[in-house]
């Protein structure tokens, strides 16, 4: 039995099957990062402007501010914590390191798995600079100006 | 969190139908990305939802046995981008889907909820108007189909009773075969933003003469619109550059645009004049022809 306005979900959190009961008002990302404590997923407008949010549900990159958290039950969801693999960073990961595309880095854990949705959808195919534009459109950032995000993004294609 | 009521989530279209009716403060839920801005926002009247996300039942793109393209309205803007259906026979839409928010919109934000919100400026309306899509819509024990051009009362109030649910969108064969087509957005930024004017039009030329000219427009009049006097006056006109100057006047005409904080009448007046000229341009490149 749950108590009303409350709802039962399970679904898959990085890879580990989780069955929680939340507020049926919640958002995916407050049940994130409330109530699992992923903090890389961030809220920076609320409203699906800014990408800041963004996470993998069935591998499809969404804004986890406007997405209902009962929506969750029974798919998978993937989050920048669970990208790296026995310590190692994701090729999308190092590549923004390696290119110097985070500075603050509150846009960084949306783009990082923006670009990763990317990467999975471009199948190794080369892209050109627009294509990887488009495909961050979504996405914003105060700070680097994009250039380096660009490069990373490039990078993490060839790699 | 979302201040929310009440939830009640379908599982068929019947049951959404039957919430509905249970639930008359209701209202559907599709991909949400117009409501749960509305309920961010704290606006009123969106409190129970009866909830469609991502229901099998209305999320498909195909062809029926007689070539009409039906697309379910639970079809989000991605699927209308990667369809082959799309791509190989309405191109335009596929250019208006893809001139939609960012991906991760695109992922979710269907094309009934687009038409069902009832704004002047969604993307896919124009093309569907140039198209003369017709919408089907269940109720209890009812079944009705409406042009897409008679489903629009005025902004935000679209042809949609209680009780009622968008099913799918039809685009008889007649509309589609042997035409071709171009949405042309202008928007203050390239991608993330509401048009300012968006612009389709859909035309068939045989032996570089206009057979059928049909341009519609959002954000050019209260609700989305079909240009009459214009598609009327330039049938069966020669396809010249002298043609697309025609075009820019006559549209001047059948519009109806207002000043907002977007933008003013006289600024969007001249995007059209001008929108209408590069519409045109490429939906009669995309005909084959040159000019
Ligand atoms: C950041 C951002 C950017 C955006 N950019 C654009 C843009 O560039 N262009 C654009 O056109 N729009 C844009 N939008 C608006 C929105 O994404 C679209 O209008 C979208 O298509 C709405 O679909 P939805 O499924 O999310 O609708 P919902 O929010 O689920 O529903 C919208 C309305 O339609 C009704 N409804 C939904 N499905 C049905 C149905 N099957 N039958 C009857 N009624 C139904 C609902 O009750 C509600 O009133 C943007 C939104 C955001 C948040
Ligand atoms: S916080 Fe979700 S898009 Fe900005
Ligand atoms: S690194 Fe600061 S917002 Fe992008």
């Amino acid at each position: 039995m749950t108590i009303k306005g409350f709802r039962q979900i399970t679904f898959s959190i990085n890879s580990k099957e989780r069955t929680l009961v939340i507020d049926m008002r919640q958002s995916l990302l407050e049940v994130l990062r409330e109530e699992l404590g992923l903090k890389s997923v961030k809220e920076g407008c609320g409203v699906g402007e800014c990408g800041a949010c963004s996470v993998l549900v069935d591998d499809v990159l969404v804004d986890s501010c406007i997405y209902l958290a009962i929506w969750a039950d029974g798919r998978k969801i993937r989050t920048v914590e669970g990208e790296a693999r026995n310590g190692k960073l994701s090729m999308v990961q190092q590549a923004y390191v390696d290119e110097g595309a985070v500075q603050c880095g509150f846009c960084t854990p949306g783009f990082i798995m923006a670009t990763t949705s990317f990467k999975e959808k471009c199948h190794g195919k080369k892209v050109s600079h627009d294509e990887i534009r488009k495909a961050h459109a979504g996405n914003l950032c105060r700070c680097t100006g994009y250039q380096n995000i660009l490069k990373a993004v490039e990078k993490s294609i060839e790699s | 969190m979302f201040d929310l009521k009440k939830h009640v989530k379908a599982r068929s279209i019947d049951e959404a139908i039957a919430l509905l009716i249970e639930n008359p403060g209701a209202r559907l839920i599709a991909g949400g990305t117009d409501i749960l801005i509305k309920l961010r926002h704290g606006k009123q009247g969106f409190s129970e939802l009866v909830d469609i996300h991502d229901l099998p039942q209305l999320r498909f793109i195909k062809l029926d046995e007689n070539n009409d393209i039906l697309i379910g309205s639970g079809a989000v803007f991605n699927d209308i981008i990667e369809s082959g259906i799309i791509q190989t026979h309405i191109p335009m839409l596929k250019d208006a889907a893809q001139s939609v928010g960012g991906p991760q919109i695109r992922n979710v934000a269907t094309i009934g909820g687009n038409i069902c919100n009832g704004v002047t400026s969604a993307d896919s309306a124009s093309s569907l108007f140039a198209l003369d899509a017709v919408l089907e819509i269940r109720g209890r024990k009812t079944k009705r189909n409406i042009p897409v051009s008679d489903f629009y009362f005025g902004p935000g109030r679209v042809d949609l009773k209680k009780g009622e649910i968008l099913t799918n969108i039809r685009i008889s064969q007649k509309n589609y075969k042997g035409s071709s087509g171009f949405y042309y957005k202008y928007a203050m930024r390239n991608a993330m933003d509401i048009a300012t004017i968006g612009c389709a039009v859909s035309l068939k030329t045989k032996n570089h003469v206009l057979e059928d000219y049909r341009i519609a427009f959002g954000v050019a009049g209260p609700v989305p619109m079909r240009c009459k006097i214009t598609e009327e006056t330039m049938r069966n006109k020669k396809v010249s550059r002298k043609l697309l100057q025609d075009i820019s006047q006559a549209v001047e005409k059948d519009v109806n645009p207002r000043t907002s904080w977007r933008a003013t009448k006289e600024f969007r007046m001249n995007i059209i004049k001008e929108l209408c000229v590069r519409a045109t341009k490429e939906a009669l490149k995309r005909a084959g022809e040159e000019i």
